[in-house]
């Protein structure tokens, strides 16, 4: 029915099987748009979050997707401005994933916040000093630089490529991809850092507060840096996930495990400073804010097993992805890359939920969340909608453009082996 | 957003409790709610998620009876002078410092509701609307029309009962005086405590009682190391209570504080 929209020389399912695929996913969107319904028309009281937990699930959403969608400005960077052109095989899926990761994250953002149809006085009253305003901005323009990015592999869908002025169209944007990869990657390295020095600024909060480096916190560079590390390994993860949901050769195995490489090595320079910034932090930060080391760890589930679990979770998957041997499988090259995404998601959610949930006056206690159905929901919904764009995305769009050309050498000599071949 | 400096004099106020007077009987946070029209909790409300500008809450020594002691700490917003949290982070300006005042205000008109502040805030005084306000029937009668109630959606917290020094500084105008006129602007919480245990002035005035519980060396501030100069002294002649102010050294209490 749809086969005219599909790309040439790639084969997909049929177009019940596909509407199978999708409807299980549009049903979590439609319980995720009733769950945000309920939390903007009846008020934010629906969610499990109160005055001393002021931030919760979403917020812990926001910065993992945030920096797990690295991948596309990452990608972006290392395509066009340092010509890893092996990349180009990944790199409209990495836009795809992208503007899933930013668009969920705005959209979350919306339902956050107490008086959504306020967002526009960030814009009309900014204050220069909150790192909260950097990132409404930063986010926002590459937001939209995501979208005009993804508009050429919409346009160059078979069927929209008939339409002349679609493919002018096309072309035209296309000549300035190198403008948007280089505006994408600047307003991307900026918001990752402001994303990390939202909490690094919180003097008030001992456990999150770093010390400055110029004007900004610590985590402001931490964050770029995470962030640069774990995208490529999400891009590599995803693009292996894609492989097996469909079955098909995508890429080449030589780019995944580039990617698995880069993001290696970013990962040791990350690994290296985050331990001197921590050591920093509990021999001269804390002590000088009045608090003791240890007591960030006296209460549980957040004893100092949490410290040395983000170590573990950056620290092993550098080890694996830095040596070629290990790389070079496919177990352990996917592994470590769901490990060092995990390892963004603990540090996030440290960042975020720990500092919340740890007192800081000395009679005040700790404080547990959990977050209610509501909040589940509207999370459900981001990935709902994430999981839907994609799939359209991949059936209709040239996500991988060697997906034709491995499909022919696969036709011509018909080999077994699938796209990372494990030993 | 810091105001552009208005004549006259310029005040720092801020307030000195003795919490060796303080016998929690809650009249303050009564007098906080009714003079700056705080609605009573919402039915689902918890008590962190209800709103109470003044809490007090009940800290012990941590030492068995009969040693065990016990005080009462009445917390507001603390307003800080120095590195304000939440006039920092506030991304539109919906937090103000008043540079005649020293009083951090707060502009729910203008609050997107994200409650970055109230992450920021290391006292935890800042509450958010997390229903639409709502009085009893025929309640509504006993607002004070001086201030307005906040939305559903936006953060709210202590003023030092702005609207009191907005009256002031009218009846001041109207006396042919360009500043207030000493003793006639006082929180509702200073008047209302039967103990006497609040006490607030101005600290540029030597004369004050803040002022004099700055220099009182049985007087001490919550978290000081943090380094934003909070204007709220609190005084107890019991040592272990002074060292509440500060994490690494407080006592840890026997039974966990409520506020």
């Amino acid at each position: 029915m749809d086969k005219r929209f599909i790309p040439a020389g790639v084969s997909r399912c049929s177009t019940g099987r596909f509407l199978l695929w999708l409807a299980p996913w549009a049903a979590m969107l439609l319980f995720g748009l009733y769950c945000a319904g309920l939390c903007l028309v009846k008020g934010l009281n629906q969610t499990h979050m109160n005055n001393r937990f002021a931030f919760g699930l979403w917020i812990f959403l926001d910065l993992t997707v945030i920096a797990l969608g690295a991948g596309a400005f990452f990608t972006g960077f290392l395509l066009y401005i340092l010509k890893r052109k092996e990349l180009r095989a990944v790199i409209n899926s990495a836009v795809a994933m992208g503007l899933m990761c930013y668009g969920g994250a705005m959209a979350v953002l919306g339902v956050d916040v107490g008086q959504p149809l306020r967002a526009w006085f960030t814009f009309w009253y900014p204050n220069v000093h909150s790192m909260l305003t950097e990132v409404t901005f930063c986010i926002s323009c590459y937001l939209t630089v995501l979208l005009i990015e993804y508009v050429p592999i919409v346009l160059k869908n078979r069927k929209l490529r008939q339409v002349p002025s679609f493919l002018v169209f096309e072309h035209e944007l296309h000549k300035l991809v190198y403008v948007f990869a280089g505006v994408g990657t600047f307003l991307s390295f900026f918001h990752q850092g402001s994303l990390g020095g939202l909490y690094g600024v919180l003097r008030g909060r001992p456990f999150a507060f770093r010390e400055e480096l110029g004007i900004w916190p610590s985590t402001f560079f931490l964050f770029i840096l995470s962030a640069a590390a774990v995208g490529p390994s999400f891009i590599l993860l995803t693009t292996w996930l894609v492989e097996k949901i469909a079955r098909k050769r995508l890429v080449r195995p030589q780019v995944l495990q580039s990617l698995g490489r880069i993001s290696g090595l970013l990962l040791a320079a990350y690994v290296l400073l985050k331990t001197v910034d921590t050591l920093i932090w509990l021999g001269r930060t804390t002590p000088r804010s009045g608090f003791l080391p240890a007591q960030y760890y006296a209460w549980r589930p957040f004893g100092v097993w949490i410290l040395f679990a983000e170590i573990a979770l950056f620290l092993v998957p550098m080890v694996i992805l830095l040596l070629p041997k290990l790389r070079a499988r496919a177990g352990w090259l996917v592994s470590a890359a769901a490990m060092a995404c995990c390892g963004v998601a603990v540090n996030r959610f440290v960042l975020t939920i720990q500092t919340l949930a740890l007192p800081t006056l000395s009679f005040d206690r700790f404080l547990q969340y959990l977050p209610s159905w509501q909040e589940t929901g509207t999370f459900l919904a981001v990935l709902a909608s994430a999981v839907l764009v994609y799939s359209i995305s991949f059936r209709y769009f040239e996500l991988f453009p060697e997906e034709g050309d491995l499909r022919r050498e696969l036709l011509r000599a018909p080999v077994t082996e699938p796209a990372l071949a494990g030993k | 957003m810091i105001s552009e400096k208005k004549p006259g004099k310029i005040c720092r106020y801020g307030m000195a409790i003795d919490i060796d007077k303080c016998t929690g009987c809650g009249a303050c946070v009564i007098a906080c709610a009714v003079e700056n029209n705080v609605p009573p909790g919402n039915e689902g409300a918890t008590d962190l998620t209800g709103i109470t500008w003044l809490r007090v809450f009940k800290v012990d020594n941590g030492e068995e009876y009969p040693a065990r002691q016990a005080v009462y700490f009445p917390m507001m917003c603390q307003q800080c002078g120095v590195e304000t949290p939440c006039y920092l982070v506030c991304p539109q300006q919906a937090v103000d410092v008043d540079p005649a005042t020293g009083v951090v205000g707060q502009m729910p008109e203008r609050c997107l509701g994200c409650r970055y502040c109230m992450a920021a805030c290391p006292y935890h005084s800042r509450y958010f609307n997390w229903w639409d306000p709502k009085w009893p029937a025929g309640m509504e009668k006993t607002l004070n029309p001086d201030v307005a109630p906040r939305m559903r959606g936006v953060v709210e917290k202590c003023n030092y009962c702005h609207g009191r020094w907005h009256a002031a500084r009218q009846r001041a105008a109207e006396a042919g005086l360009r500043d207030i006129i000493p003793g006639d602007y006082a929180p509702a919480c200073v008047e209302a405590c039967p103990a006497g245990a609040i006490q607030f002035g101005d600290l540029n005035d030597p004369s004050s009682a803040p002022a004099k519980a700055a220099k009182d060396p049985e007087s001490f501030r919550l978290l000081v190391k943090l380094g934003t100069e909070p204007k709220v002294y609190y005084h107890s002649k019991r040592e272990w209570a002074r060292r509440i102010g500060d994490p690494s050294q407080a006592p840890a209490p026997k039974e966990p504080a409520r506020g």
